[in-house]
């Protein structure tokens, strides 16, 4: 490892200041990205990498970023799924790093569902087609 | 897929959906003989027999093989396009598998942006042990998240905030010593 033993004994506190306030607070968001090939190849990646920025930026401890595989709906992909505690799931779909922003601020931080990026909301479009 | 870095994620996938524990990711690029391989090694289930044959076949795509995962017909359509080839071991014990590419190939993609690749492994299923070996004529980087966590101590997860932002740097540095100052993250 490159760094000094200074510098990680640094990381380390800082690492275990983390792990405390998560347990303290108990189970916390948990943003759930498909990294199926479909998943993959529609550029999930840059999605999940975005949602671990944001929420590193703006310093959000109790927010988890976990990868899955294969959600079952290719044509959806990159589908994003976020879990919190005692709510719905809300399942997005067709991400890009650009909805990622959105979703983090309006949902994440503020607690209300961007609607427009649901599956509910896609599915209505095409069945209104 | 114009990366070799969203083909290693992919199949690093499968590895992870197969149960496995421990992922071994090899690269080694030797110019003198022209061959850049690539090597996933996992403790997974390993995969049926009878499919062995059938998920490296591009126009086998059933429900059942992606599964498996089509990323292994992928990888194997890749190593046809860069006269190379694809080979995998399977028993209940884990899976190897290794794609062997003609380094100077035109057809061959660029490594990519492997950093997010591992990054995203690393933290995305803290779970799982990674090593990471990267050896480029006679220099070779190594990333263990098992030495990490032993300096982190014991049950601190790789995932938090402040850990993933010193794993990106260990990353980029440590790729960037591999190849003589170039950036690796593009
Ligand atoms: S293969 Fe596309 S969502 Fe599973």
């Amino acid at each position: 490892m490159i760094k000094s033993i200074q510098e990680l004994e640094e990381i380390r506190k800082k690492a275990l200041e983390e792990l405390e306030f998560r347990k303290q607070q108990g189970e916390g968001i948990r943003i759930v990205v498909g990294m199926a090939t479909c998943g993959i190849a529609a550029g999930a990646r840059p999605v999940m990498l975005k949602f671990v920025e944001e929420i590193q930026k703006r310093n959000l401890k109790n927010v988890t970023v976990v990868q899955t595989g294969c959600i079952g709906l290719c044509k959806y992909e990159p589908i994003v799924e976020v879990y919190e505690p005692n709510k719905e799931k809300v399942t997005y779909v067709k991400m890009t790093p650009e909805k990622v922003s959105k979703v983090v601020a309006e949902h994440i931080v503020n607690g209300k569902p961007v609607y427009e990026y649901t599956i509910g909301y896609e599915e209505n479009k095409e069945a209104n087609k | 897929m114009n990366e070799l870095s969203l083909y290693i994620l992919d199949l690093v996938q499968n590895s992870i959906e197969a149960g496995a524990t421990f992922v071994k990711i090899e690269i080694v690029e030797d110019l003198e003989n022209d061959i850049f391989l690539i090597s996933i090694e996992d403790n997974g289930r390993g995969i049926p027999k009878e499919l062995i044959n059938e998920v490296t076949n591009p126009f086998y795509t059933t429900r059942k093989t992606r599964k498996v995962g089509l990323g292994l017909a992928l990888a194997s359509q890749l190593a046809k396009d860069c006269n190379g080839k694809l080979i995998i071991d399977s028993s209940e014990n884990g899976t190897k598998v290794k794609i062997k590419l003609q380094h100077s190939h035109i057809d061959r993609p660029p490594i990519g942006n492997i950093v997010d690749t591992l990054l995203l492994l690393v933290c995305g299923t803290p779970d799982v042990d990674f090593v990471y070996v990267h050896r480029a004529g006679k220099k070779e980087f190594v990333f263990d998240t098992n030495k990490l966590k032993s300096v982190l101590g014991e049950g601190v997860p790789l995932n938090l905030p402040s850990v993933q932002e010193f794993i990106k740097e260990e990353l980029s540095k440590g790729l960037s010593n591999l190849f003589g100052g170039a950036n690796f993250n593009d």
